[in-house]
């Protein structure tokens, strides 16, 4: 040893002592589910003494492998957050006010009971029972369907039905969280509209696997922010034309013949005839033999035949004679027919989409080389749905994931419907490369499920018969009165938005105010901020909230009970508030009955447990609601005798409530023994075998079962088996949606259930069974010369679905939201950066500070959403950047169009008129520059003040001091 | 004033942080800052944290800018950076030769900069000498702190062999952060650094810094693919409307 290395290993020595290298972490370690936003990744907990230490990724876990996002980690400060209410609370001063008293559990509870037991024995639908974005949707919606009242919905007609409506009536599944890309084999992505979504850590892990492995990755955004921000190329297409976009690059793809015609014949509707008989009450409707089978014409026997036989010899291009004379198509030749027209060539939707004809042209030549050039073989033999033997996998590595961009326009479920054609016809459907379905998807396209609520449905003291939401395939699954005027309080399954697979929540406040279709007495809302950002229109939204009728001097919506976790803007607007657990105090359940957590390998779901005592008066808002249904008698939730059914409250009601015999909240360990996977009888202990393997069940699918799920026979064998399907037929996926059709023949005037003449033109413009592009001020008249700009929002990865702002490591990343705009725009209004703007819409103005970028659509200004909050809302100082430099777009945009002369002078929601989802991307404004005097945002409102119970905000915080004392 | 090591570490431990799939997201920062609140440097504080001037100490901070014109990587015209920024661990640290006190030091061992708090009296001097920006001064406990590599969990025995990793590295979804020995030339760390040409920052100054960063990779091709290509009309083989359709199907 030498002297210096020596003298080194002395000062090694030494540093060893100014450091303990391994001190104790945590002397309890719990597993449980994220719940800091809607992708549910399980999480290891670690407690000390019983207090929040850390919290990490579950390496184990199928969603997240170990990772978690800034709100994921930020979930310490959410369960400590001052904002967190403590008591129930009865409203003392006028609604809005935000002056309460604190009431005990019983007071509350019985008041509650003493306004819903009354409309349940006269008319159910008087109470309208709408809930957030809880996830808790298999017993609210069952709930509601016990009480027996239609009007119960959650977030998704606000947030994402046309990517769930177009996908399961197409592919019979969804992007949404419904399905990913096979980011392993994936040569070449396309992302429409996704800033941080759904997903967002499976997203993000998979974008660096796709970059790992040299894949292209196309993001096509306004924006550049994020994900889009290490794209190989960012086409700032114009907010609402992706649509037009896609079907140039469909046009390009059939005009070079660059489709996969065997997947076409083989698991597409593409070889169905169609009928074409203008005037007759079939016509367009798929030409059917005696036994209701789809016909397609077989070109080596040359006879029409059933589509759905196997080894035929499928045409897809030649109009024939039907078995009855008149003329038959294929739906392939139909939408060659219509996307090789020249209004479709990049030439002719260039200016509208933003981009050049030059780069659609060179994306369509780039999927055809990645789908044709570069096809994946897996050598894995595989059966398919008619039982033969196929030795390979064989895909084409084209995947395409899409979301909020494109789901909240207008025209968002046409355009949705466009990009799975586009996946369709690229034969990139559930294959090696492609977009792969999460398990229990797919299913039928559509499911069979059909919505109760009809009429004769409702009935006083008596549960709804069905669920309330579900999938028409026609008029007469609509929920319309005789009159055809809507059944629902938010027009949901009405003429105004046949397919409003998820409700239409965004219309409950303003149809109640205005007591469209009827008044309602109670509105029940759960995790709704629906006084602030999760409503349209917010500054009018409240006025209704709180406006009284005249005569009377009664509020106009008479009860508002709310039940929340946290000292939100909407708990003012109410008059009774359940205050709610952190999902780190309850048990919880992410359902394959509701939103389940699989991947494309294997079907998963997962549990919440407590892993912190509740030392505040408040209850999980699962058992609160379970607690009503008991004291209402209703019948599911009480045995014979009146009793509570499930007395071990939520934890009871997650192991032994059975929907249908055999199917259950959870799947895993399912029957006495907890052998049983899927189905099987309840077992009492499933819940600590859930707890036992870290919170969540995941059964990983066979090779031979991971691919081609919807034709596969070892997959759908399993998905039978697990109850995910009634059937095992195969799932054939529909390029022409018969139902569109359906509903545009009744507005032709076929059949005994019309629609009133004012819906018959939008009916027959927008139900195309091929999908369509139109430009959303289609349906929302704005006219483009008064308002040149786009206006959008996007949630930030730091802050996405995360339930406020209130938390305080997170708000430190997003203070405040600044209105961004482009250089041409800046220097067309003579704004500086750092300066101030006002941004009109039709409806309305609001004044923000700018931040030049470069990264945006010309004809695009932008802002982070949800980051503004209300003075004094979320236990936030009155005068925090939130509320003083934070705005939301929401203000300026309407929840209901103008009056239209063609509707009668009727109203109808800004919304895709098809399924009713809310349309608040196409929101158009100008701007013009502001003076900087006042440098707060506008509108200004009044500062709410705290409620009783809520302990005062600290103005330091030492988090974790105690544990470093004990070093 | 303080002395460095007499001669480099026999381990070289940092990060290596990729720019081409940082996608701005904080979850390293913000887990980064839970892992540390509670931690070596316990706590991180958080001051007015629900008010108007809220602010907190922070070992690891994503910036977020735009750059215009040709930078490399994938678009021409400009590109958004997400740039996170923690300390550097240089082997030349000036933060520790103007340490008065011998808070601060670098470890012998691996050549982590570590601030002993017991021995900083708050003097701010090593701030003002790192040229990274990477110090964070508790103005509540009158202390300097700063990014540990996660001393007390690299080496901590309490934790599975796996997650002896940094906070951030282990937290990251798109798997942009990377931890080893820079000294071992088959450390994950070191071939990434040789097969994406890593680079560290500010060399011209001289300091050694062991972080490297990852630049954006070139833009990923499809085939040899030049601009402006686009696809030929499909031969009319068959004659008529979808003559290239010239074959039979079978289901």
């Amino acid at each position: 040893m030498t002297i210096a290395e020596d003298a080194a290993g002395a000062d090694a020595a030494k540093d060893a002592e100014r450091v303990d290298l391994s001190p104790e972490v945590s002397d309890e370690i719990k597993y449980t589910t994220c719940y800091m936003c809607a992708c549910r990744c399980g999480i290891k907990v670690h407690l000390r003494d019983g207090e929040l230490r850390y919290i990490e990724g579950n390496k184990n876990h199928p969603v997240n492998r170990g990772v978690l996002c800034a709100k994921g980690s930020a979930g310490i400060m959410q369960h400590h957050s001052p904002a967190r209410l403590s008591q129930p609370l009865l409203r003392v001063g006028e609604r809005g006010s935000g002056e309460f008293k604190a009431i005990e559990w019983e007071e509350a509870l019985e008041l509650a009971i003493s306004w819903l037991a009354p409309i349940r024995a006269e008319d159910p639908r008087k109470l309208a029972f709408f809930t957030g974005r809880d996830q808790s949707q298999a017993l609210t919606g069952w709930w509601a369907s016990q009480f027996g009242t239609p009007n119960h919905a959650a977030h998704g007609g606000f947030c994402s039905v046309n990517m769930a409506a177009a996908g399961l009536y197409s592919i019979g599944g969804s992007f949404w969280e419904f399905g990913e890309p096979d980011w392993e084999h994936c040569r070449y992505f396309m992302m429409f509209g996704v800033a941080e979504d759904h997903d967002s850590n499976p997203i993000k892990t998979g974008l660096a696997k796709l970059k790992e492995n040299g894949a292209k990755y196309v993001a096509v955004n306004p924006v550049r922010t994020g994900y889009a921000a290490i794209a190989d190329q960012w086409l700032a297409v114009t907010p609402g034309s992706d649509g037009l976009l896609v079907l140039a690059l469909v046009h390009e793809l059939l005009r070079a013949g660059k489709v996969d015609l065997d997947y076409l014949a083989r698991y597409t509707n593409a070889p169905w005839l169609v009928i074409e008989d203008p005037g007759a009450d079939d016509d367009g409707l798929f030409a059917r033999d005696g036994d209701g089978n789809p016909l397609c014409w077989d070109s080596t026997r040359n006879a029409a035949v059933n589509a759905l036989e196997a080894d035929i010899a499928p045409s897809l291009k030649d109009r024939v004679t039907l078995p009855d004379g008149r003329a038959g198509v294929p739906v392939f030749h139909l939408l060659a027919e219509r996307y090789l027209d020249g209004q479709y060539g990049p030439d002719a939707v260039a200016d509208q989409t933003g981009l050049s004809a030059e780069t659609i042209r060179t994306i369509a030549a780039e999927l055809a080389h990645a789908a044709f050039e570069e096809e994946v073989v897996l050598d894995i033999p595989w059966t398919d749905w008619a039982g033969r033997r196929q030795e390979q996998m064989i895909g084409r590595p084209v995947a395409i994931h899409a979301m909020r961009g494109i789901s909240a326009h207008a025209n968002g479920f046409q355009t949705c419907r466009s990009l799975h054609l586009l996946q369709m016809l690229l034969g990139s459907i559930d294959v090696p490369g492609g977009f792969r379905y999460k398990p229990p998807f797919p299913k039928p396209a559509p499911p069979g499920l059909k919505p109760a609520g009809k009429p004769g449905d409702v009935v006083p003291g008596t549960p709804l018969g069905g669920p309330p939401l579900g999938f028409p395939q026609g008029p007469e699954d609509l929920l319309v009165e005789a009159d055809g005027g809507p059944c629902r309080i938010d027009h949901a399954f009405s003429w105004e938005a046949p397919m409003s697979a998820h409700g239409m929540m965004h219309t409950v406040i303003a149809n109640a105010h205005r007591g469209d279709p009827y008044p309602v007495d109670t509105l029940f809302m759960y995790m709704a901020n629906m006084a602030w950002n999760s409503s349209m229109n917010t500054t009018e939204t409240m006025a209704m909230l709180t406006d009284k009728d005249p005569d009377s001097g009664e509020y106009k919506i008479p009860h508002i009970i709310y039940a929340d976790a946290f000292y939100s803007e909407t708990v003012a607007y109410a008059d009774l508030i359940f205050p709610d657990t952190t999902y780190l105090e309850r048990w919880d359940c992410v359902s394959m009955l509701d939103r389940p957590i699989s991947n494309a390998d294997g079907p998963a779901d997962a549990i919440r447990q407590p892993v912190l005592e509740t030392l505040r008066d408040v209850r999980p808002f699962q058992d609160v609601l379970l607690d009503l249904g008991v004291r209402l008698g209703l019948p599911g939730l009480v045995d014979d005798t009146g009793a509570a059914r499930y007395p071990g409250g939520y934890p009871d009601y997650l192991a032994n409530h059975e929907r249908a015999p055999g199917v259950g909240s959870l799947a895993g360990w399912r029957g006495a023994d907890g052998e049983d996977h899927g189905t099987g009888a309840p077992n009492p202990n499933q819940l600590d075998r859930y707890i036992e393997n870290e919170c969540f069940w995941y059964d990983e699918l066979a090779p031979e079962a991971r691919y081609f799920k919807h034709g596969n026979r070892a997959y759908l064998d399993y998905a039978v088996k697990m109850g995910f399907i009634g059937h095992g037929d195969p799932i054939v996926l529909q390029l022409y949606t018969e139902a569109l059709q359906r509903f545009r023949l009744a507005a032709r005037g076929v059949g005994e259930l019309q629609p009133p003449d004012k819906h018959r033109k939008r009916i027959e413009r927008f139900f195309d069974p091929l999908p369509i592009w139109y430009p959303p001020s289609a349906v929302d008249g704005t006219a483009a010369e008064d308002y040149p700009l786009h206006a959008i929002s996007q949630r930030p990865a730091a802050m996405y679905h995360s339930w406020g702002s209130q938390n305080a490591w997170l708000r430190q990343i997003h203070t405040a939201n600044r209105l961004y705009i482009s250089e041409a725009v800046a220097k067309e209004q003579g704004i500086e950066d750092d300066g101030w703007a006002y941004l009109e819409s039709r409806h309305g103005r609001i004044k923000a500070q700018v931040r030049i970028m470069a990264g945006v659509n010309d004809h695009t200004v932008w802002t982070w959403n949800a980051i503004g909050k209300r003075s004094g809302a979320w236990n936030l100082a009155a005068d925090a950047p939130e509320a003083q430099k934070g705005f939301l777009l929401n203000h300026l945009i309407e929840d209901l169009l103008p009056p239209d002369s063609q509707n009668g002078g009727g109203r109808l929601a800004n919304a895709d008129p098809i399924t009713g989802q809310a349309a608040w991307f196409d929101l158009r404004v100008r701007i013009s520059k502001a003076p900087a005097d006042a440098a707060i945002t506008e509108p200004e409102f009044k500062t709410l003040p705290l409620p009783p119970g809520v302990r005062p905000r600290p103005t330091i915080l030492r988090y974790g001091a105690r544990f470093g004392e004990d070093r | 004033m303080t002395s460095l090591p007499k001669s480099p570490s026999p381990k070289r431990l940092g990060l290596v942080i990729d720019l081409d799939t940082c996608v701005g997201c904080h979850a390293c920062a913000v887990n980064c800052k839970e892992w540390n609140t509670a931690g070596y440097h316990a706590p991180l504080p958080d001051t007015d944290p629900y008010g108007k001037d809220v602010d907190g100490v922070w070992l690891n901070r994503v910036h977020g800018f735009e750059t215009t014109g040709d930078t490399g990587g994938n678009n021409k015209d400009g590109r958004t950076v997400y740039f996170p920024r923690s300390c550097l661990h240089c082997e030349d640290a000036p933060c520790v030769t103007v340490c008065p006190t011998g808070a601060s030091y670098k470890r012998t061992e691996d050549g982590i900069v570590l601030v002993e708090e017991d021995k900083c009296i708050g003097c701010k001097l090593c701030s003002w000498a790192c040229p990274y920006g990477a110090r964070e001064f508790d103005s509540d406990g009158g202390v300097m702190k700063k990014c540990t590599l996660c001393i007390d969990r690299i080496y901590n025995e309490n934790l599975d062999a796996d997650e002896r990793q940094p906070a951030c590295v282990n937290a990251c979804p798109a798997r942009a952060r990377h931890f080893g020995d820079f000294n071992d030339p088959n450390s994950a760390v070191a071939k990434l650094t040789a097969a994406r040409g890593g680079v560290e920052l500010m060399p011209e100054l001289g300091l050694k810094p062991t972080n490297r960063y990852l630049p954006p990779r070139p833009a990923a091709t499809v085939g040899a693919m030049a601009d402006g290509a686009s696809l030929d009309d499909a031969p009319t083989t068959g004659g008529g409307f979808l003559g290239w359709i010239d074959r039979t199907l079978s289901r």
